[in-house]
């Protein structure tokens, strides 16, 4: 097959729609246009119908009992917000105390961080170099002020799983509500949360093939029940616990999105496993001091995170970013002119940090892309350390840290 | 980020990349930056001892597009001027040149320090010579 440019290799960022979930949406916005809260009409109805339908269909991919334990949101930022949030505050008089790791993505920290401000203690639990959370670390870190624990199912950076099993056992002996950002797991690798003992799940459509604007928050309704305090008043709608009208369209696209993970997940993720492993044997036996990031098993099967030492991560995009769109934890490519805080916290140097570079591989990810990166990557590392300095310094033999660097 | 066209053309076709030889004479060298910092620039000019004009220059960067093509278009411009010429280059004419938005900045300045500190070298290494001096 011919190779169609730019190749998409940063799934973990935003997924394409699958046009299936497309044209399931399509009559939602002009025949079906109902509202799901109109009850007294055969358009409300349908609405209804196709909302419930979807809450089914996402309550089947996470493993929930009750499709009303799904609340829908605009998606995984909301969903988060609500679930941390929204214990915090149905919470603050048994407690004031949230258990959290260092490596969550941005949506989870600033909510944590605002919280301190209003007077909350959070506790960023660090991870081991291989990016796993050490469940007796989470242990230690829990008071008898303790109301929630916040993790992540799986990393938005470096794919690593983890043990939410474990942890939620921990949180069930200890009576304590259990929240696990899902958004990069949800649809890729099995998540359940009867089996994992999570009480609040985040999820997001984009990451699902689905569309943009839409996700859920997991509500757990027994054993125990969850409640959280809305942060959006209005109608009542979603049993209270988010008001706003439901985007149908979105939401029909979410759920068929879910349907179709369900039933491809398994063969996706091998065929995907095994491309990535591909990709990853060739970097990795045609660069030297190229660093795989994460943990090398416990991973997502369509992530795979390498820094390259001595070359830049922005610099490798700039090279590659005409004929394909990955990303990197290089502060030139963050907002916040940061490099990744994902790779510092695996104790990494910065210099590294800066140099990760993230191949996300989708649904639609071919081999033939496959390859064509692969060797594109290869070709433009070697050039860039031909330009680096540092790679200079470090094949005659000098250590890097030995040298008094000035620093802006 | 949209790159500017001179930035695409500098990381694609980087001028003067290399290193000169630890002995050549009239070799200034400034290296500036920190590998934590994400950008690192070495910097070389090539100083005819007897006119005082930089003969050659090279570099080699550590660091993103802009900082690349800042350091390539810095030993372009340090190219036949004197030593006292050259110092008057600034951060500025970088990034009016280059046309860097606000965050890349800090690259264009970082070629500046590189082209001090590797002028900074020669003199200190060609202290008490006329080398160095604008010629009459």
């Amino acid at each position: 097959m011919a190779l169609k440019f730019p190749i998409f290799m940063d799934s973990q960022s935003t997924t394409p729609v699958d046009p299936r979930v497309v044209d399931a949406m399509i009559p939602y916005f002009t025949e079906k246009f109902g509202h799901p809260a109109s009850r007294n009409h055969s358009f409300g109805w349908e609405a209804e119908g196709a909302v419930d339908r979807a809450r089914e269909q996402i309550a089947r991919l996470v493993g929930a009992r009750d499709p009303k334990e799904v609340i829908f949101t605009s998606g995984g930022t909301e969903s988060i917000n609500l679930a941390i949030k929204g214990v915090a505050e149905m919470y603050r008089e048994k407690g004031n105390h949230i258990v959290t790791t260092a490596i969550e993505q941005r949506a989870s920290l600033d909510v944590c961080k605002r919280l301190e401000r209003q007077g909350y203690q959070v506790t960023y639990v660090p991870v081991r170099p291989d990016g796993l959370v050490d469940v007796e670390a989470i242990r230690q870190a829990i008071t008898d002020k303790t109301i929630l624990i916040s993790v992540m199912y799986a990393n938005n950076e470096i794919g690593t799983i983890q043990d939410v099993a474990a942890i939620g056992r921990l949180a069930k002996e200890k009576g304590i509500i259990f929240h696990s950002d899902a958004t990069q797991a949800v649809g890729k690798i099995p998540v359940n949360v009867e089996t994992a003992g999570i009480d609040l799940l985040s999820c997001t459509a984009h990451l699902i093939y689905g569309p943009k604007g839409v996700g859920a928050l997991y509500v757990r309704r027994r054993a125990p029940r969850v409640r959280i305090a809305p942060q959006i008043d209005g109608g009542g709608h979603e049993r209270g616990m988010r008001s706003g009208t439901l985007p149908v369209p979105l939401i029909v696209g979410f759920g068929r999105a879910a349907e179709i993970c369900g039933e491809v997940m398994g063969e996706e993720g091998a065929r995907l496993a095994k491309l990535r492993d591909r990709l990853q044997d060739m970097i990795l036996s045609k660069v030297d001091e190229a660093y795989l990031n994460g943990h090398p098993e416990r991973r997502l099967p369509h992530n795979l995170n390498i820094s390259f030492a001595y070359v830049e991560g922005e610099s490798v995009l700039m090279g590659l970013n005409k004929e394909s769109a990955l990303s990197s934890g290089s502060a030139c490519t963050s907002s916040t002119l940061e490099p990744s805080y994902v790779i510092g916290a695996l104790g990494a140097s910065a210099e590294l940090a800066h140099s990760s570079i993230r191949f996300s591989l989708h649904r639609f990810t071919t081999e033939e892309e496959i390859e064509h990166v692969g060797a594109r990557t290869i070709e433009v590392i070697k050039r860039l350390r031909e330009m680096s300095p540092l790679y200079e310094l470090a094949k005659e033999g000098v250590d890097l840290k030995s040298i008094h660097w000035k620093a802006e | 980020m949209a790159y500017s066209e001179k930035v695409v053309d500098h990381y694609n076709n980087p001028r003067n990349v290399g290193s000169f030889a630890k002995d050549t004479p009239g070799l200034g060298t400034g290296l500036v930056g920190a590998p934590e910092c994400g950008d690192v620039m070495k910097l070389q000019i090539k100083v005819n001892l007897d006119t005082g004009v930089i003969e050659d220059a090279k570099f080699k960067t550590f660091g993103c597009g802009s900082a690349i093509a800042s350091s390539s278009l810095a030993t372009e411009w340090l190219k036949g001027k004197t030593v006292d010429e050259a110092s008057k280059i600034k951060n500025t004419d970088i990034v009016n040149e280059l046309k860097l938005p606000p965050v890349k900045i800090h690259c264009s300045v970082l070629a500046e320090d590189a082209i001090k500190a590797a002028l900074a070298d020669y003199r200190e290494k060609h202290a008490g010579t006329d080398a160095g001096k604008t010629p009459a």
